[in-house]
């Protein structure tokens, strides 16, 4: 009975300081991520969407924001700072866009019409004040028909294109929305206004979900819940981000308990993480490992049948085996059960009876091997684990009578080759290239590689592929501004383009990450981002 | 003196030139473009153009290395094209943080290398010997990012007594001289000092040896000087060596730390330099190998005069 009575005493101590704990049990969340400095924190983050994924989003929202809250379904977009838009009725390259109203930036200035237009100009006015060449890169390339903005009223912009542009909604999760007033408050203290975007970047300011309280150049930043964000506030307290490069260095930190979470374990040391008691989380990633092939005259890969039978010849369930399962089998650049995915005839598997089939059907056997040149690289961000995947697969093909020879060019070099094509000179005579890709728009999963007019030098369609039938389906889609009818547009391009198999799909990357057990509440949504407000510390 | 010291910082310049110079075309002679570190890959040719002329990577290499130097001259590094920060700003935390390992690394190692190095070369043929010479050779063949790697694995992996990577808790800008900060400290420290540990054992167990078998040690002993007495003459002999090659050690971990750097996140000048290989940063990298350079050359400057100071034989002019 006293046992009992001390029991039940000690238990109601309890419950204020347990209380008290799962009040602060938000807490301070340590991430490693991969890249090798901060990303750019002016509002337009460099290092490819790692840097969206945590200097972007979490610190600014854009006019439509992608919908992370799930992990079962492919990410769409969300009203963000925008409530609802439209195409003009009359002319298809104005938009109209309505903003929320009540948000107010991290230094307690208005979102408005005046801020979205601002917002514009920082990269497509050359002549506006606070121009910035260093986030034209990096946004420019994302949002390529969107030409300017003009203010409407108060929350009302319009938005013009070079052409009628159904993907605009889609392309504008880009471009992220900076406080005109603290860059004001910065110029007003600087010799121009490239410092001035230098003084923002180490106190910028919008309205994201967190702000940022500190920035140690090349070593750290640090962010606050941001209290008054316009929709669910951040459960975390603090985010920390530390740049850790190395793999080895990130998962020696998470086990000497330095992160929380690291980014892009390798392979190889998953299974002593989980040893450990790491929990090791994946999802489908719009990140697409190809080889992607040259179409000009005299390449065997001009040959659909040839293209077919490398689709086929490939063990993607022994690729996934040395990978430590970190790989999920593509079956095209969506995966199955993606709007955008249609229905394609040609099913994309692992058949090396037919793969053979199809090769003596385009004159290759045994008297005439096929011989392949492939441009790959030896690492590389996004390009998984290049040498050990691609080796595996020139043993692969080998069963089917294909010879592959391997250009290994560093990876800054075999970008700057993507760029030219496969018709210049530093292409080599290759066949193909393999260059990872994020899919997570129409303009950067499709309409870049197999529309003609974006051959290099002008963008990624780095084989020439030219098809007019590609080119209407292309314009179709881009035509489409009803979002069913824009995504049926696009399942019959993407259907089209797997029956044509103008990728050898190989594997998507799944994004590993691993993180403590205290880290709860997380969700790994099918996207190159996070949401940040979701986990918390326990 | 005067016109020597003079004369040698002059000669600073052409070095300072050549330096700029090598560097500038070893990156425009690599593979890749340095725009890449601007713009992401699929970035469509007309704004790669358009960065480009903006950042002035379209100009001829002549006008590009050219406006480099002119800026230099007025003490201005230019900026990083990656991040778009004063290089100044970033090599010079960077130059702190490496300088403090290098110390601490060279400190360290010179007083084990020292310690050894003397009593090998005191102790001749002896077991001493033997353990001091394995571990010189341990030292200088062992890869010290491998060694760096499995300290990891055992001092912060398994044991969790020391910290894996970083430099302090809140980062170098908040660097404080307490446990918790020192601690970062300790892995790269002894990872760095094993090369340098190693080459002065080597070193100064050579010349104590060779100094041991002088006639003038053998006077001295036969004249009742005390063992001490007789140590001391011979360290006095032995310092101008040894302090020269402790001098070449100190320069080369200033700039020869990329990996351990790399290894441990230790934001210094290697890691500065590996980021801007990588990104083809090339004003990082011409900056940072240019003060570096010039630190190796202040360095070597200072020896030669310690040398002097040291030993009066040794005439410079």
């Amino acid at each position: 009975m006293r046992l009992k009575k001390f029991l039940m005493t000690a238990c109601l101590m309890a419950l204020p300081v347990l209380g008290a704990s799962i009040a602060q049990a938000q807490g301070t969340l340590r991430i490693g991520m991969t890249a090798a400095d901060i990303p750019l924190t002016n509002g337009q983050p460099d290092q490819g969407f790692e840097g969206n994924r945590f200097t972007g989003i979490p610190l600014f929202d854009s006019l439509t924001m992608w919908d992370l809250s799930s992990a079962d379904k492919p990410s769409g977009i969300l009203p963000g700072l925008a409530t609802e838009w439209a195409v003009d009725a009359n002319d298809k390259t104005r938009w109209v866009f309505r903003l929320r109203r009540g948000v107010k930036f991290h230094d307690g200035s208005d979102f408005n019409a005046d801020a979205a237009v601002w917002n514009v100009r920082k990269v497509l006015d050359r002549d506006a004040p606070h121009y910035d060449p260093r986030q034209v890169g990096v946004t420019a390339t994302r949002m390529p028909t969107l030409r300017r903005a003009e203010k409407i009223d108060d929350y009302t912009v319009a938005l013009f294109t070079s052409e009628p542009d159904s993907l605009l909604p889609i392309n504008l999760t880009n471009l992220f929305m900076a406080s005109p007033a603290q860059w004001d408050k910065m110029r007003a203290t600087s010799a121009n206004a490239e410092a001035a975007w230098l003084a923002f970047a180490r106190d910028p300011s919008g309205t994201g979900p967190f702000r940022l309280t500190r920035f140690v150049a090349r070593e750290r930043v640090e962010y606050a819940r941001n209290d008054a964000y316009w929709t669910d506030k951040a459960k975390l307290d603090r985010i920390i981000l530390l740049p850790i490069p190395e793999a080895t260095a990130r998962t020696a930190a998470l086990l000497s308990n330095q992160v929380d979470w690291i980014e892009a374990p390798s392979p190889d040391t998953i299974p002593q993480l989980r040893q450990r008691g790491m929990v090791i989380t994946s999802n489908a990633q719009p990140h697409v490992w190809p080889w992607q092939p040259c179409f000009t005259e005299g390449s065997p890969m001009a040959d659909v049948r040839v293209r077919r039978a490398l689709n086929l010849a490939i063990d993607r369930e022994g690729l996934r085996t040395l990978l430590g399962g970190m790989m999920s089998i593509p079956v095209g650049t969506v995966p199955r059960g993606h709007p955008w995915f249609g229905n394609p005839s040609f099913n994309i598997r692992t058949d090396k009876a037919e793969a053979r089939r199809l090769l003596a059907e385009a004159g290759y056997g045994p008297q005439r091997p096929l011989n392949l040149k492939v441009q790959i690289s030896a690492s590389g961000s996004g390009q998984m684990q290049p040498l050990p995947m691609n080796e595996f697969l020139q043993q692969d093909l080998k069963q089917v009578g294909v010879n592959v020879e391997f250009d290994v060019l560093e990876w800054n070099a075999l970008f700057a080759s993507w760029r030219q094509g496969c018709r210049d000179a530093s292409a080599r005579g290759a066949h193909a290239t393999n260059v990872s890709f994020a899919a997570m728009d129409p303009f950067f999963a499709m309409v870049r590689f197999w529309d003609s007019k974006m051959a290099p030098p002008v963008s990624n369609n780095w084989g020439f592929f030219n098809n007019p039938r590609f080119d209407a389906m292309i314009a179709e889609a881009r035509n489409s501004f009803e979002p069913a009818a824009r995504d049926a547009a696009l399942a019959r391009l993407h259907a089209a383009g797997v029956d044509e198999a103008l990728f050898i799909w190989i594997a998507h990357d799944v994004s590993p990450r691993a993180m403590s057990p205290r880290v709860r509440g997380y969700v790994q949504p099918q996207s190159w981002f996070v949401d940040l407000r979701l986990p918390f510390i326990q | 003196m005067f016109f020597y010291l003079i004369r040698r910082i002059a000669y600073a310049i052409p070095i300072a030139l050549a330096v700029g110079f090598v560097c500038f075309m070893l990156v425009q002679i690599a593979p890749g473009d340095p725009i890449n570190a601007i713009v992401p890959p699929d970035a469509p040719g007309d704004v790669v153009e358009q960065v480009r002329r903006d950042y002035g990577l379209d100009k001829p290499l002549p006008v590009q290395f050219g406006l480099w130097l002119l800026k230099v001259v007025q003490g201005d590094l230019g900026r990083s094209l990656a991040s778009g920060r004063p290089v100044w700003s970033d090599l010079s935390s960077a130059i702190g943080n490496t300088l403090m390992l290098a110390a601490s690394a060279s400190l360290l190692g010179f007083i084990l290398g020292c310690v050894l190095g003397g009593l090998a070369g005191t102790f001749r043929g002896s077991w001493l010997d033997r353990v001091a010479v394995t571990l010189a050779v341990g030292g200088v063949s062992v890869p010290h990012y491998w060694l760096g790697m499995v300290m990891v694995v055992i001092f912060s992996v398994q044991l969790n007594w020391l910290p894996a990577m970083g430099a302090g808790p809140g980062g170098s800008s908040d660097w404080a001289w307490d446990w918790e900060h020192i601690k970062h400290l300790i892995l790269p420290t002894v990872t760095l000092c094993v090369i340098p540990m190693g080459i002065i054992t080597r070193t100064v167990r050579g010349i104590i040896a060779e100094i041991m078998n002088q006639e003038f040690v053998t006077a001295l002993r036969g004249k009742g000087l005390t063992r001490r007495g007789v140590f001391l003459h011979v360290v006095k002999n032995a310092a101008p060596t040894a302090l020269a090659v402790m001098g070449l050690q100190l320069g080369y971990l200033m700039g020869g730390s990329i990996l351990v750097e790399t290894v441990f996140s230790w934001p210094g000048t290697g890691l500065l330099l590996n980021n801007a290989i990588f990104q083809r940063d090339l004003p990082v990298l011409q900056g940072t190998i240019l003060v570096l350079a010039m630190f190796f050359v202040a360095l070597n400057l200072l020896v030669d005069l310690m040398q002097t100071a040291l030993d009066p034989r040794i005439k410079r002019g």
